[in-house]
């Protein structure tokens, strides 16, 4: 199946590096990585996490006081950096609120006030009435908070399938697009830090005292990082300049619910069915942005799959050293990292990976370089089983 | 949009087991008797995984299952699980673990935590390794999943297994939500026709109006408080195979409406 593809007419991000794009750019090419000793709360984990800055100290405006947590905020925060919230008022200028879609990916929306509500529950167990669930913890409020802070009136849904969420928007708006049933999309991922993901994944044994990192032999482990990251999307056609989204591949595992498949077989489906849709050799990409979540498992399964769709020349590497994982954002901030590969030509390496494992084979790189690229590959796999891999290419 | 066409539909509700009983119970109002829901036992999960899953799960699989049933020619179907809310009692088990010393929670309910929990055990259980998705679109979220599956099936020129499903929240969530029912609704939709085609659909978005109801108070009961459960005036047109014109919640403030024809 071949797609029409779309164009990434803006894209911003907010992460563990800082606000907007050329936070995340300068910090990739310095190597200065987000991650600082938890201090999350009152959370008494020994690990690392990428945390944003200053989200405490910014409190929805009032006329959108329904939608308050730390999810919402973030996003708050993230939609107003890079003048991205101007450049979806242009394409509301170009073809009507009614026009413009909404697909946002999230892996705990605001399970924050939740937990919150739970700390404040009363003597007979009742959780206090100023409690707004369905426009705070519902997987579906950061589509609604995103539409009405935007005041966009198309059509919209929220995707959740844990840390491939907001890799998939760009699949599923791909689809609304040439379906006909918008002229422009906003994507997005916003996950925040919280207690159900730091005690949660804590009890699967499965987050790292030290920093992560990746397709090390001594790895052991995520950070859990958080993050905001949005792009405007629109048929290739449009007056405005920006990488393609050429091809999109999706799949299942049906393997276990939170490990991946031992070969790798969901995710290189996923690979292989980008490439086919795009029309474009294996040979042809130039980097690839791997999920590389530094578990033992993930980073071998994802390995072997490289390694079969690609072969061992391609240069890849994870980035959550500098971000941590940040879960259903993890998506698009990484899709944005790759553009900015693909925009500067630096491919970043692995960072605080020291000594390569042995048993692993692909062409992870441990030092950065310098390398002009046509296409980029960006790998996000989720709980469950569930796996994306987008390919972009530049405007060039 | 192009059309879309509905086939091998399944059903869990209280008071409905399945789609045949369905058939019988919304063919004329006045057959819907309230009823608990029946024990749940999705074969498709084994005894010990069923032992460890949650209700909404189950339900999931289950209505799943039941569509299934009609017809042995699904394989590797593309799934699109659609839920408001996800599964409330799991949230109320870890955000009660929270409060606690120690912060006990268990890493099954956690892994189950996620919103495509039941889309990874449906995966795991048929063998399917096509695309998955897991929606949200609160109050209108059948709408919303229904829309997708017409999207995906007319764009990727695939199969799309569709599954909306709710489950009632727990105390103390339950006083912000205190009527929601059990409901869960699963169909195959195709941008072609077959011989198993049941009924043509065109949907077409950016109305108001007001929201069909079903005449039977008791079955109107469950359509008005479960989003899952809005689909019940589609399933009846399909059972008495009316040609009709509907709308359904959407999102917020806005209904999507659906022209039914029937196949047969």
């Amino acid at each position: 199946m071949s797609i029409s593809p779309i164009r990434v007419t803006a894209y911003t991000l907010t992460n563990a590096l800082g606000s907007g794009v050329e936070a995340s750019r300068s910090a990739l090419k310095s190597h200065q990585s987000g991650l600082q000793p938890c201090d999350f709360q009152d959370v008494d984990l020994s690990t690392w996490i990428g945390r944003v800055e200053a989200i405490e100290e910014c409190p929805l405006p009032a006329e959108l006081s329904r939608f308050e947590c730390r999810n919402n905020r973030l996003a708050h925060i993230g939609l107003q950096v890079d003048g991205f919230n101007q450049q979806v008022n242009e394409a509301v200028n170009r073809y009507g609120a009614d026009r413009v879609g909404v697909f946002m990916g999230t892996s705990t929306s605001g399970i924050g006030a939740s937990e919150a509500a739970y700390q404040q529950r009363g003597e007979s167990n009742q959780l206090p009435k100023t409690f707004q669930p369905h426009t705070t913890h519902i997987i579906y409020s950061i589509t609604d908070f995103v539409r009405s802070y935007l005041q966009l009136k198309g059509v919209a849904l929220a995707v959740s399938t844990a840390c491939s969420s907001s890799a998939k928007v760009f699949a599923t708006a791909q689809r609304y697009l040439q379906a006909g049933l918008c002229d422009a999309a906003v994507v997005g991922g916003v996950d925040t830090l919280c207690l159900t993901t730091l005690y949660g994944f804590n009890s699967l044994d499965l987050v790292s005292a030290e920093r992560c990192r990746p397709w090390d032999a001594t790895r052991n482990g995520i950070n859990i990082g958080e993050a905001a990251g949005f792009a405007l999307l629109e048929r290739e056609d449009v007056s405005c300049s920006g990488p393609l989204l050429l091809g999109y591949g999706e799949s299942s595992d049906a393997y276990h619910m939170s490990t991946p498949h031992p070969e790798g077989l969901g995710a290189a489906q996923a690979m292989s069915q980008a490439l086919t849709m795009a029309s474009i050799s294996h040979e042809a990409v130039g980097y690839i942005n791997l999920h590389g979540t530094a578990t033992p498992s993930n980073d071998s399964a994802e390995d072997a799959a490289v390694m079969q769709v690609f072969g061992d020349r391609i240069p890849c590497s994870s980035t959550k050293g500098w971000t941590g994982h940040t879960l259903g954002a993890a998506g698009i901030i990484e899709a944005i990292f790759s553009l900015i590969s693909m925009e500067s030509g630096f491919l970043p390496r692995c960072l605080n990976t020291k000594q390569k494992d042995k048993t692993l084979s692909a062409n992870v790189l441990l030092e950065s370089k310098q390398q002009s690229i046509d296409y980029v590959m960006s790998n996000s796999f989720g709980f469950g089983g569930n796996n994306c891999s987008l390919l972009f290419g530049s405007d060039r | 949009m192009k059309p879309i066409y509905i086939e091998s539909i399944g059903i869990i509700a209280p008071g409905i087991e399945n789609w045949q009983q369905a058939e019988a119970i919304l063919a004329e109002d006045g057959c819907y008797q309230v009823a608990d829901l029946t024990p749940l036992k999705p074969s498709m999960l084994k005894p010990n995984e069923r032992r460890r899953t949650t209700l909404t799960i189950k339900l999931a699989l289950q209505v799943v299952q039941d569509a299934l049933s009609s017809s042995d020619d699904y394989s590797d179907l593309k799934t699109i699980f659609v839920s408001s809310d996800g599964d409330m009692d799991i949230v109320n088990r870890i955000c009660q673990a929270l409060t606690l010393p120690d912060h006990p929670v268990s890493p099954t309910f956690f892994h189950n935590s996620v919103h495509n929990a039941p889309a990874g055990y449906c995966s795991i259980t048929t063998g399917f390794h096509a695309a998955s998705t897991s929606l949200s679109g609160l109050n209108g979220s059948f709408s919303v999943g229904l829309l997708d599956a017409a999207v995906q099936a007319t764009i990727e020129q695939q199969p799309v297994l569709l599954i909306s499903y709710d489950t009632p929240w727990p105390e103390p969530l339950k006083a912000f939500k205190p009527h929601q029912q059990p409901f869960g609704v699963a169909m195959v939709v195709r941008a072609e026709p077959t011989k198993h085609s049941l009924a043509k659909l065109n949907l077409s978005l950016n109305l108001h109006g007001d929201i069909d109801q079903m005449d039977d108070s008791r079955l109107e009961q469950l359509r008005a408080n479960t989003p899952a459960a809005s689909s019940l005036p589609l399933l009846q047109s399909i059972i008495q195979k009316r040609s009709t014109s509907l709308l359904l919640p959407y999102l917020v403030n806005e209904q999507m409406s659906v022209e039914i024809e029937p196949c047969h």
